[in-house]
């Protein structure tokens, strides 16, 4: 174990507190101490909670020797501030939601916490899961570790962030169009978006309810699925969690994959993708033929109508989801307001963030009147179209690879007065959450100013093991996910 | 002046009978301390998801069910976005395309006429809380109690067949007798469980075309919709005379003065931006589902008549009048474990109950003074002979003013029927011999003239004698004398 704890795996630090090695508390100090030492520069965290952390890690290092045995059991791990902590300030990285405490935890914060996890704090994101750089939190940028004058990628960009700086061997994060795949792209770690429904979206503050998604941040993909195993589970909270069983997602690993048929997608190698973006994927690809995998070109046709099908479903959903952020019963209210309308309309004018309330208006106007079926509806009807390609593509194909992102990370402020070009830094990644299935972003390559270039798998729904599998496969055979920045 | 039809429909809401409410496990129960029933759930606060309580729906499906509704294969839950302080979440969830039921009817009584009124849809909602306006001059604040947010709402959209006052009351009572017979809501209106909102308008007699509808919310009783009918009737009819024409708009009705009037602004909302709840799922309802809520209706009120017709031999229209309501049906039944005799209850259930329930369309069997046993106790009296059915009225005048037991009011005032004759012959020897030109006119063959000497004697036993027994001595006293 090198740099230990900083860039040791979950599953190293796993094997040290099972042997006795450190424990726990000595485990959870020495990352807050690089947090500590190190955050005031990146920004990843929001929220250090080293009271709480340390009172977790000393109860599990009790039960460790109580004789207490779970894969999770004192590893310190990060969350987003979208997800509710009991007792925690969760704010969405929103001013609107400043002082707000939950009385409750997210179903898959829960699930960890019952596992014997340790959390460290609250990562930075996008306020609202909106945005691709993290530049839109209320509270601060997050700076990207491998080049701190770009930005970690969005929304997770503090979960990301965290993993590659070596904070927390994993984080937890949600994916909404891409927010979990391409930070983890643009900072070198893998990234994991579950099946829609295979993680409880209870206690994840919504932002487009059909199309979030809690999923892993790690440096392995083994560390990935041994967060899976933790978090998957039907849950009677969530009406659209999946009655569909889990298995133990570390079974896969170490399978070969002779004869797995890997489709590309002719719609996701396209002009204006950076050069050494494609020439990294092609190589990925290369390697997994040599493997044995079988590579089928294939079409998703209805690909490029994604982003547009997107900005109308998620905003739509968003303007509902968002209208209780209204000052009259928890979090910002505006001072000195005279009457009920003014009271509304202030606190969420300065409550909101600029990027937020434009989604909430684009959202608000498809949903009206008389736009409703020329948006809306037709936003639905192409979204089965694009659910529909996906499908027919699993027929020929066992996963699908694409690029991550067309482009690594740009530098903080670039793309800020560009919300279109913002938006089509997810171009690769969104249809994955239109369709609902699953999709996993893992380090191919640096260029060579040494960014790191993402590749995405995509899987049928409720094959993460097939996915995970073929991530597995393919980062055994390079050692990308052993470089790690240098933080000054 | 030409004629013009009123044309009435009506929204209804009621709150359906569940211990939990429809999204989260909060209870249900009715005056709780403000904000006592609530969790992150129905406090709509960040993060936290709705799941349908079953028991919730399938009350839902029993009432399309009895509406005659097609139920629909798939349904599918909306949001209806608007904002206000008691809908936490600022947006309600109801449904619009994918309606439990549409497409029924419910037929019920006018006089002796069978109407129909037909059913446009039947869904499931969630109710707001309450904003609480403190009375103090000058607060400049309002409360906001949430305890009854998330509670299962059932609203009822008719179509608009009903044509006066009269047909809107008789259509009110059969939708709230079949809504307490099916037990999905105890249809309390003070409390605000049951609550009808109107739309009328008026067209010209012969008319096919509809005119332009108001709708009326704040109706609180069935007295008030009755009195705003007549008050709409009158406003949207001055307003066609006049040349001028009717607004499409949301009314409030106004207690005070007796009227609508128009709703600001601000209290309108525009446009509710309905659209598919992604945090629910499509239910599918199928045949077998249907079948098994089918088959499981309670007693409804025409099987109900055809029981009480077999069972206790009731004429049908006895049947019908004692069946119509479920309480009072109930009170029926209760009464007759007290006393068997069906005939003589039923009677004075129909003559005095209902009589008091008909006074006004608002009162609730529940605050009706007399006891079922006790009112069973007092037709014993009169099956027993202790007391005459006139007696029997004072009686029951006492048990309404609220003395008590028949029994005891029998007993403290005297009133227990004199059977034995030896007390009763000295009187009527009496009366006879002082009237003797009434003997004559008997002994004429006027037979109607003996009641005078009834009459007399009852007078003077202060009503405690049998007049038929009374009759009999005053016949046998006269023959003596011959």
């Amino acid at each position: 174990m090198t740099d230990a704890p900083a860039y040791a795996t979950l599953k190293e630090l796993q094997r040290s507190l099972e042997a006795g090695e450190c424990s726990s508390r000595e485990l959870t100090q020495a990352l807050l101490d690089r947090i500590e030492a190190l955050d005031g520069k990146l920004g990843a965290f929001l929220r250090v909670t080293p009271d709480e952390a340390l009172q977790q890690a000393d109860a599990a290092d009790a039960a460790r020797r109580q004789g207490r045995r779970s894969p999770l059991l004192g590893i310190p791990l990060g969350l987003k501030d979208i997800l509710c902590t009991r007792g925690v300030a969760t704010t969405c990285a929103s001013r609107i939601l400043r002082d707000f405490i939950p009385p409750y935890d997210a179903t898959a914060v829960a699930r960890l916490r019952q596992a014997g996890a340790v959390f460290l704090g609250k990562l930075n994101m996008d306020e609202f899961a909106m945005g691709s750089s993290c530049e839109f939190s209320a509270w601060q940028p997050t700076r990207n570790p491998w080049d701190p004058t770009r930005i970690p990628g969005g929304s997770s960009g503090g979960s990301a962030a965290a993993v590659a700086a070596g904070f927390c061997p994993a984080t937890l994060g949600t994916d909404t169009g891409g927010s979990i795949r391409q930070p983890a792209a643009l900072c070198g770690v893998v990234g994991l978006k579950p099946t829609y429904g295979r993680v409880s979206r209870y206690g994840l503050i919504a932002f487009a309810s059909s199309l979030d998604q809690i999923g892993p941040f790690a440096r392995t993909v083994e560390d990935c699925a041994l967060l899976l195993n933790a978090i998957a589970a039907q849950d009677p909270l969530d009406s659209t969690s999946a009655p569909v069983a889990t298995s133990d997602y570390t079974e896969c690993l170490g399978r070969e994959i002779r004869g797995l048929r890997v489709g590309l997608p002719r719609e996701y190698f396209i002009d204006g993708m950076e050069p050494a973006v494609e020439a990294a994927v092609r190589r990925a690809v290369a390697d997994l033929a040599a493997q044995g995998a079988e590579i089928v070109e294939i079409s998703l046709p209805h690909t490029e109508y994604a982003v547009a099908v997107y900005y109308i479903c998620a905003t739509a959903e968003a303007s509902s989801n968002l209208a209780r952020y209204d000052g009259a019963h928890y979090g910002y209210r505006a001072a000195g307001t005279r009457n009920i309308i003014e009271m509304y309309s202030r606190s969420r004018t300065e409550g909101f963030g600029e990027e937020v309330k434009r989604r909430i208006m684009l959202g608000t106007y498809v949903l009206s009147a008389g736009f409703y079926d020329a948006y809306y509806s037709k936003a639905l009807k192409v979204r089965t179209l694009i659910t529909r390609d996906f499908a027919e593509a699993f027929r020929q194909v066992d996963v699908i690879a694409t690029p991550t992102t067309p482009g690594v990370a740009f530098r903080i402020g670039e793309k800020l007065d560009d919300p279109l070009q913002m938006y089509l830094s997810d171009i690769f990644t969104i249809s994955a959450n239109l369709a609902g299935i699953p999709g996993l972003s893992l380090p191919c390559g640096f260029t060579a100013e040494g960014l790191p270039i993402g590749l995405q798998l995509l899987a049928p729904a409720f094959e993460e093991a097939r996915l995970l599998q073929v991530a597995h496969a393919y980062e055994q055979s390079h050692d990308w996910w052993r470089r790690r920045p240098e933080l000054a | 002046m030409t004629a013009f039809e009123t044309v009435i429909g009506f929204e209804i809401h009621t709150e359906l009978l569940t211990r939990s409410k429809v999204w989260c496990g909060c209870s249900t129960q009715f005056g709780q301390p403000p904000n006592t029933q609530v969790c992150p759930i129905c406090l709509g606060l960040p993060g936290s998801l709705p799941v349908l309580n079953r028991r919730a729906l399938e009350l839902a499906l029993r009432a399309c069910v009895a509406l005659n509704c097609r139920i629909a294969p798939v349904i599918q839950f909306e949001r209806k976005n608007y904002y206000y302080p008691d809908l936490p979440k600022n947006y309600q969830i109801s449904q619009l395309r994918k309606n439990l039921g549409e497409a029924g009817w419910l037929e019920f009584q006018v006089g002796d006429e069978t109407r129909r009124v037909r059913i446009n849809n039947v869904h499931l909602e969630e109710d707001a809380g309450k904003n609480i306006h403190p009375e103090t001059p000058g607060a400049d604040y309002s409360l906001v109690d949430l305890n009854r947010a998330g509670t299962p709402l059932l609203e009822i959209v008719t179509e608009p067949d009903l044509r006066s006052a009269a047909e809107a009351a008789a259509f009110m009572n059969a939708m709230k007798s079949l809504l307490e017979y099916l037990e999905v809501s105890d249809c309390n209106m003070h409390e605000g469980r049951l609550r009808f909102e109107l739309n009328i308008s008026q067209r010209r007699a012969g008319e096919e075309r509809l005119g332009t509808k108001v709708e009326v919310k704040n109706l609180n009783s069935m007295k008030t919709v009755l009195r705003c009918i007549d008050a709409e009737e009158d406003r949207q009819r001055d307003l066609l005379e006049s040349g001028e024409s009717v607004i499409q708009e949301t009314r409030l009705w106004d207690e005070p003065s007796g009227r609508t009037r128009a709703m600001r602004s601000k209290e309108v909302a525009h446009d509710y931006r309905y659209f598919p709840d992604p945090d629910l799922v499509e239910i599918h309802v199928d045949e077998a589902w249907v079948g098994r809520v089918r088959a499981e209706l309670p007693e409804l009120p025409d099987a109900r008549r055809r029981r009480f017709v077999e069972q206790y031999g009731l004429t049908d229209y006895s049947a019908g009048v004692l069946t119509a309501r479920k309480p009072v049906a109930e009170y029926f039944e209760s009464a007759l474990r007290s006393h068997a005799n069906p005939v003589g209850i039923g009677n004075w259930v129909i003559n005095e109950v209902l009589r008091w329930l008909g006074e006004d369309p608002d009162r609730e069997l529940a605050d009706y003074p007399v006891a079922a046993h006790d009112l069973a106790v007092l037709v014993r009296m009169i099956d027993e002979a202790t007391i005459s059915g006139k007696i029997a009225k004072e009686v029951y005048k006492a048990m309404m003013a609220g003395e008590g037991a028949p029994e005891a009011i029998v007993k403290a005032h005297g009133l227990v029927q004199i059977t034995d004759t030896s007390e009763i012959e000295p009187i009527v020897a009496r009366v006879v011999a002082e009237n003797p030109d009434t003997v004559a006119k008997i002994r004429a063959g006027k037979d109607k003239a003996i009641m005078a000497l009834v009459g007399q004697v009852m007078k003077e036993t202060r009503g405690k004698a049998n007049p038929q027994t009374v009759n009999e001595l005053i016949r046998s006293r006269i023959d003596e004398m011959v």
